[in-house]
């Protein structure tokens, strides 16, 4: 079915009925009662044959050659069914991506490498078979410590595809005549999204069809990737992932063991193959956010007005994929000052590739200018919150364009209230209660507000006034289930009950990756499109069966730049004999735009803020530079927020609408709370006990 | 090698014989298609594979299959009842959705049964590492809560929503998550 280009216009506001309510969850009943089937529990045809279990066999050195896979004894174990190397693997096509090209050689780039397929009948015989599979490598050197090398380079463009460097007007002749001068260096470390649903996939292939459930952020990126590796027409993939356990960036792209299982199927034609990857693979195999070094100098005049900004990123990408996270990004259009330089140089390592993990760019790059405006405040004896309202541009610095809406302010004046921010003392270190050093700290978020071209809507009118309704996006827990079928209700003029939503399946509409915090606006505007256009086509009271395919064009204004902002407010204790930190209270307030459910948008919030407390004081891998083995590589080791952790923890927004942004007037929130929050949580820790902390995690040994 | 068990499973009596290596996590994930359980780290460390053992909170993935022949469990599928043709929903989980006490929904099983598990312990009396008088009965208070549950996690951050879902069944005012 081919769709129409529609121009669409923005929901009237008199339209908006559905949108904006407190709508529970529609899958929420088959969640709770465990009913909601994930990947490899999929049991539908072409699934309900006992499916073989699929083992990965990961390299045990970081560079080098495979000369040998000998599975003699892993064959002989009682249940295996094959082992696949990289000299009986299918044959893929060429392609760019050598993450994706699994067992097409005997080529070693990093430690954890798929090196061999276990197939069996069983999950315990193929987990014990992978174990007996004897791996000779030809070991070469390798280079997995981060630090300055001679290979460092400055890459073309960060990610998605940003320039890397930016310069305006003379930095260093500003620094040389700044009243202020903050010069430091910020750090993030290694850290993994640990999705609580390990990457999983179930195939099955007919020798015309390959059928892949998978745990993925988008059905038809996946398709759209591998058909052409395979060979494949698009047509001949089908990919479905109607819950998804979470994925935080980390599958928002398919990895190697998704090509894997596939590569596995394709020899097994008409049975099913199921791959559950380990907690512990996860650590090589499916991405993680690279580590940053953020080299700041802010200059500023005696009032605490920036007169230039520098921010230069160091990060590690892997030897043989290029990954530039964009990390000064958000720099460049954060403060006003006249002169502005960002720039990345690259650190080539033999390490898995890093990949998107929630807020790529702004959540590390954002802790690092905000540790930085936090101390300029205190170089020029400002308050944070005072400091920032000088700063405040007229326009986008980098572009020159309008904001659409600039909500930072409002945010810091509305969370100063809330949070009793007036009550905090100027200086730091005033405040012992009992054993804890007691401060507040905050910290500003931003988030682009993005709207992704290639996506369509079909709407078919049925029967007793219902419409089915159906897009390719996938709902990996935000709530897309929910919020699209009250955007689709109100697109229509009728009420969510009438509507009836399919999803997360290729045989639907084309939709993009949920990810960048963009579903919801870019599938939103594919929905409200497509009823503009169907209601044109087949007015009000269409005959059954009647349908329409359409994609949106002009959905976001071009002439603004368009931008969410956040305040995050932080208390913090440190315990003056052992250095532990607490955080009894954090607050986020949030410009978005409109809210198109409450409730999910409210755990959206409140589920940022939690990882971004978890990164400010838990989160961080440890890779050994001798093997570039990841030993922090389960959830014992590295470790994520708990119950006990989330004390007081509040998230408001703003009442506002962005037309400019999005037809439905709202602006993602999928990302933004976890940005800004672990700088809230150094700054009111600086504040608590006068040690500045200038990477995270923020742990006890900071403060003994 | 194989054994053959007995099992009671969300109140069906199953018989099947099990690979001594598999643990009752896999046992109801891959041979039984119980897959309400899930699999977050197969290694005592996430808390979504948590089920009703005999009445108590357990970690399937650190249970033998062959250790439990004849053991009862209840998964959150088995909390749920019926009325006429209808499946009804057990307190705990109507206030995880009343809550939104979850986004993704993956640990929510497992939050779910824990909450269960939870509740019992403190009707009973049990202490915490939190609990400060041992003598008397242990009041459901927000830090006992969050201190049991810690063995669940939830990468979707979804604490809050949990928090006040198990507090309004523990019979405390509702906060409500606002
Ligand atoms: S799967 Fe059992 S505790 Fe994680
Ligand atoms: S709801 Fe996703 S991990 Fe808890």
């Amino acid at each position: 079915m081919s769709a129409v280009e529609q121009p669409v216009t923005p929901l009237e506001r008199d339209a908006i009925r559905s949108v904006g309510t407190a709508h529970p969850r529609v899958d929420g009943p088959l969640k709770v009662a465990g009913r909601a089937a994930y990947a490899v529990e999929h049991r539908e045809a072409p699934y309900d044959a006992r499916p073989l279990h699929a083992w990965l066999v990961q390299s045990t050195v970081a560079r080098g050659r495979v000369l040998a896979v000998d599975a003699a004894r892993a064959v002989a174990h009682p249940g295996v069914v094959s082992v696949l190397d990289h000299t009986s693997a299918p044959r893929l096509q060429e392609g760019e991506d050598r993450e994706l090209e699994v067992l097409q050689d005997d080529r070693v780039d990093f430690r954890g490498q798929i090196v061999a397929v276990v197939l069996a009948e069983t999950s315990e015989a193929a987990r014990e078979a992978a174990g007996l599979v004897e791996v000779a490598y030809d070991e070469q050197s390798h280079q997995a410590a981060f630090e300055e090398t001679e290979d460092t380079y400055e890459p073309e463009t960060v990610n998605p595809e940003m320039p890397a460097r930016t310069e305006e007007g003379d930095v260093d002749g500003a620094l040389a005549g700044a009243a202020v001068v903050v010069d430091a260096t910020y750090e993030t470390p290694v850290e993994h999204n640990n999705p609580l649903e390990p990457h999983a996939a179930i195939a099955h292939w007919d020798g015309e069809v390959l059928t892949l459930a998978d745990s993925t952020q988008g059905v038809h990126p996946v398709a759209q990737t591998l058909a052409p590796l395979l060979g494949l027409e698009q047509a001949q993939l089908h990919v479905v992932a109607p819950y998804v356990g979470g994925g935080f960036g980390s599958k928002g792209v398919p990895h190697a063991p998704e090509m894997a299982v596939v590569l596995a199927a394709m020899t097994q034609p008409g049975r099913a193959v199921r791959l559950a990857v380990t907690r512990q693979q996860m650590f090589a195999l499916t991405g993680h956010r690279t580590p940053t070094r953020s080299h700041f100098r802010l200059g500023a005049d005696a009032d605490g007005r920036l007169v230039a900004i520098e921010h230069e990123v160091l990060e590690p990408t892997s030897r043989w994929k290029e990954f530039g996270e964009q990390t000064a990004a958000p720099t460049r259009m954060m403060y006003a000052a006249r002169n502005r330089r960002t720039g990345h140089r690259l650190v080539p390592l033999d390490v898995a590739v890093p990949s998107w993990m929630r807020a790529p760019g702004e959540m590390p790059g954002m802790f690092a200018h905000e540790v930085a405006m936090d101390e300029l405040a205190v170089a020029c004896g400002l308050d944070p919150i005072e400091l920032r309202v000088r700063n405040e541009p007229d326009v986008d610095p980098e572009t020159g364009k309008p904001f659409s809406r600039r909500g930072l302010v409002d945010c810091l004046r509305r969370g100063a209230e809330r949070f009793g921010w007036s009550e905090r003392p100027a200086e730091a270190r005033a405040t012992l209660e009992g054993d804890w050093w007691v401060g507040t700290g905050v910290a500003a978020a931003t988030y682009p507000a993005m709207l992704n071209p290639g996506n369509e809507a079909r709407i078919s009118a049925a029967d007793g006034g219902h419409y089915d309704v159906a897009i390719g996006a996938v709902d990996i827990g935000t709530g897309a289930r929910t919020v699209l079928q009250q955007i689709a209700a109100d697109a229509l003029g009728v009420d969510a009950s009438c509507i009836r939503l399919r999803i997360a399946d290729t045989d639907l509409p084309p939709a993009t990756v949920a990810g960048g915090s963009s579903g919801t606006a870019s599938w939103g505007a594919a929905i409200v499109a497509t009823a503009q256009r169907f209601r044109a086509d087949h007015g009000d009271a269409p005959d059954p069966g009647v349908w329409t395919q359409a994609e949106a064009t002009d959905a976001q204004s071009e002439d603004h730049a368009l931008h969410s902002f956040g305040a995050s407010f932080a208390e913090v204790r440190v315990h003056r004999w052992t250095g532990e930190v607490r955080v009894p209270r954090l607050l986020g307030v949030y410009s978005v735009g409109r809210v198109i459910n409450p409730v999910t948008a409210r755990s959206q919030l409140i589920g940022g803020l939690v990882m971004g407390m978890s990164v400010g004081l838990f989160e961080e891998s440890y890779r050994d530079p001798r093997t570039g083995h990841v030993v922090t590589q389960d959830l014992a080791t590295y470790h994520v927020a708990s119950h006990a952790d989330v004390r007081d923890l509040q998230v408001e927004w703003l009442d506002e609408e962005d037309p400019l942004a999005s037809p439905v007037g709202g602006r993602g929130i999928g990302e933004i709370g976890v940005v800004g929050t672990a700088a809230s949580i150094a700054n009111a820790a600086f504040h608590a006990t006068g040690t500045r902390v200038r990477s995270i995690p923020v742990t006890a040994d900071r403060f003994l | 090698m194989e054994t053959r068990i007995r099992l009671t499973v969300d109140g069906r009596q199953r018989e099947t014989s099990v690979d001594t290596r598999t643990t009752l996590l896999d046992l109801l994930r891959e041979r039984l298609d119980v897959t309400s359980p899930k699999k977050g780290c197969d290694h005592g460390q996430c808390g979504s594979c948590t089920v009703l053992l005999d009445g108590r909170r357990h970690l399937t993935c650190l249970a033998l299959a062959v250790a439990y022949d004849g053991s009862e469990v209840v998964t959150a599928a088995g909390l749920t009842g019926s009325e006429g043709d209808d499946e009804t929903l057990h307190p705990v989980q109507q206030a995880f959705l009343d809550h939104d006490g979850y986004q993704c929904g993956y640990c929510t099983p497992g939050q779910v049964c824990s909450a269960v598990g939870v509740l019992r312990e403190l009707g009973e009396g049990h202490p915490s590492h939190v609990t400060e008088d041992l003598t008397g009965p242990v009041a459901a208070d927000d830090d006992e809560l969050r201190e049991r549950m810690s063995g669940n996690l939830c990468r979707c951050g979804a604490y809050p929503g949990i928090l006040a879902a198990v507090r309004e069944v523990a019979g405390q005012p509702a906060g409500g998550i606002a």
